[in-house]
């Protein structure tokens, strides 16, 4: 108990610091998926949710309660405690990511020197809790689902994982802060415009967004590793997508785009909060996301393949030895000068 | 006891009866899964030790593409059938010998560290002259000088494992039709534009 007692006060902050970032993640979460209904239906000419609230805009909060308050069925011969564990798994990993995100000059939760691993560790374990549900389901979809998935995500974090190679030599710190911090004079997207095309496009097929939703194709899959969920594991499921979804337009933000920093740096704009910037970044990204989402046709699986591993592999790997190589012959590789 | 010696016995508490739970369940799936549960651990512990970059270098490698595969070929398997428990001693002999070498190895270390436990802070600071730099730097800098060789010789090794398994996989079956890219993008010469006569038609 002495040692609980002693570090009481710091345990209460940390647990403080926790739900600040929960709390604002879930009212995203919410924004975002109105965003991507409105966004979607926009572009389709219709009106989207505008039923429930001002502007529809209670509409996920509803939909979100009425998963609470329905049935959780679980299938018959189902294996029960992976079942229900996968969900978990799934939402408690994509909230774990956070914790490294810097949203402003030193705000952020932990500011580990190996942050940019962690985040892509964590989402390399976000295949568990799909994997688990497709085979815990014992159907014949959610399995179909997982595997695609499984396939698809190992596929694209290898060229994710080279990309981000790309943008580390450039910076010399694997601290999300610092690799803000180097894009003071020009933001990533503009001399590594190649790759920043490719973290977007494998970022998609990372989160199992459209065109690369295969795992939960619904013409052929019913809802891949999703069919045999209800109420609240499906809401879960849900959220840690949205949560996920987020984290990728964060940290395409924070790679390519300079995270908090303002966009020149004059009087009227970096007097604004940097915080403030960061958030409209996310917005710009998460609105390519709902585009892309919006007018590009499904993948079939075999192309989704082809582009991962025979277009995007080698794409980023001459990257790598192209950047690498500018880096050392004009000697602008940080600690070289 | 501080809270980071609370969280050591934590970890390795997990970790013993997760690779405990491996070898004991029935269900091959779940033995995957308390497989995977034991890397988390051994990650946490490595992150304890101030070894962050092997930690996550652990979890990346092993936990989110070799255990990957390993739960994809096994969630593939008809386990029901392959839950024939008589012969559950015929391992016992190769087991052991593992065991045995892997006690030794233990042994060697304590007695490197000569038996003084805190002697194994070193672990997380192995090389003296790094001692200022992180230690992703220090595995950097002393991987890509001293042991460069030995880089690109694990290098070359993991080269020829590829190439070989790709050889060994590869297959040219007859009559199967492939999608050519190129070539169904390529638009020169495939169309044609005809003017086509109201009421008499082209032959194509």
């Amino acid at each position: 108990m002495n040692v609980l007692q002693s570090n009481f006060f710091e345990l209460i902050t940390i647990i403080f610091y926790c739900i600040l970032i929960f709390v604002p993640l879930l009212v995203g979460v919410v924004l975002a998926l109105y965003a991507d209904r409105k966004i979607w239906a926009a572009v389709q000419k219709r009106r989207g949710p505008n039923v429930v609230g001002p502007f529809g805009l209670f509409q996920v909060p509803a939909d979100g309660l009425k998963f609470i308050f329905k049935e959780i069925i679980l299938p018959d011969s189902a294996d029960k405690t992976v079942f229900l564990i996968a969900p978990i798994i799934t939402l408690a990993l994509s909230i774990a990511a956070w914790a490294v995100i810097p949203v402003q000059a030193g705000v952020v939760l932990a500011n580990i020197n190996v942050g940019i691993l962690y985040i892509f560790a964590i989402s390399s374990l976000g295949v568990y809790g799909i994997l688990m549900a497709g085979w815990a389901s014992n159907s014949k979809y959610p399995f179909f689902g997982a595997l695609r998935s499984a396939a698809q995500m190992v596929s694209y974090e290898v060229s994710i994982g080279f990309v981000i190679v790309t943008v580390l030599m450039c910076v010399g710190s694997l601290n999300l802060s610092e690799i803000v911090l180097a894009q003071k004079n020009i933001w990533f997207f503009i001399p590594l415009f190649p790759m920043f095309i490719v973290f977007f496009i494998s970022a998609l097929a990372e989160t199992n967004r459209p065109p690369f939703d295969l795992p939960e194709a619904e013409s052929e899959l019913v809802a891949g590793y999703q069919t045999e969920y209800s109420g609240m594991p499906f809401v879960l499921f849900l959220f840690g997508e949205y949560i996920n979804i987020l984290l990728m337009c964060a940290m395409t933000t924070i790679l390519f785009l300079g995270g908090w920093l303002p966009p020149i740096d004059v009087y009227p704009l970096n007097a604004i909060p940097g915080f403030v910037w960061f958030i409209l970044k996310v917005t710009l990204v998460f609105y390519m996301f709902a585009m892309v989402k919006a007018f590009v046709p499904r993948y079939r699986y075999d192309q989704l393949m082809r582009l991962g591993w025979k277009v995007f592999l080698p794409l980023s790997l001459l990257a790598v030895v192209f950047t690498s190589s500018i880096l050392f012959f004009f000697k602008l590789a940080p600690g070289m000068s | 006891m501080s809270i980071s010696l609370l969280t050591f016995y934590l970890f390795s508490a997990i970790l013993l009866l997760s690779s405990l739970m491996v070898i004991s369940t029935k269900n091959p799936v779940h033995s995957v899964l308390f497989l995977i549960l034991a890397f988390l651990n051994a990650a946490g512990i490595f992150v304890i030790l101030h070894a962050e970059f092997l930690a996550m270098i652990l979890i990346i490698v092993y936990v989110g593409a070799v255990a990957v595969l390993f739960l994809f070929v096994v969630m593939m398997l008809d386990f029901k059938t392959s839950l024939e428990k008589d012969n559950i001693l015929q391992y016992m002999p190769i087991g052991l010998l593992i065991g045995l070498v892997f006690i030794a190895e233990l042994v060697i270390v304590l007695i490197n560290t000569r038996l003084d436990l805190s002697n194994i802070q070193i672990l997380s600071n192995p090389l003296d002259n790094f001692s200022d730099q992180s230690n992703t730097e220090a595995i950097g800098s002393i991987l890509y000088t001293n042991y460069v060789l030995y880089f690109q010789l694990s290098g070359v090794i993991l080269l020829v494992a590829m190439v070989g398994s790709i050889v060994l996989t590869l297959r040219d079956r007859e009559g199967v039709k492939r999608q050519i890219v190129s070539e169904q993008v390529d638009r020169e010469g495939k169309i044609e534009l005809v003017d086509v006569k109201s009421g008499e038609g082209v032959d194509i």
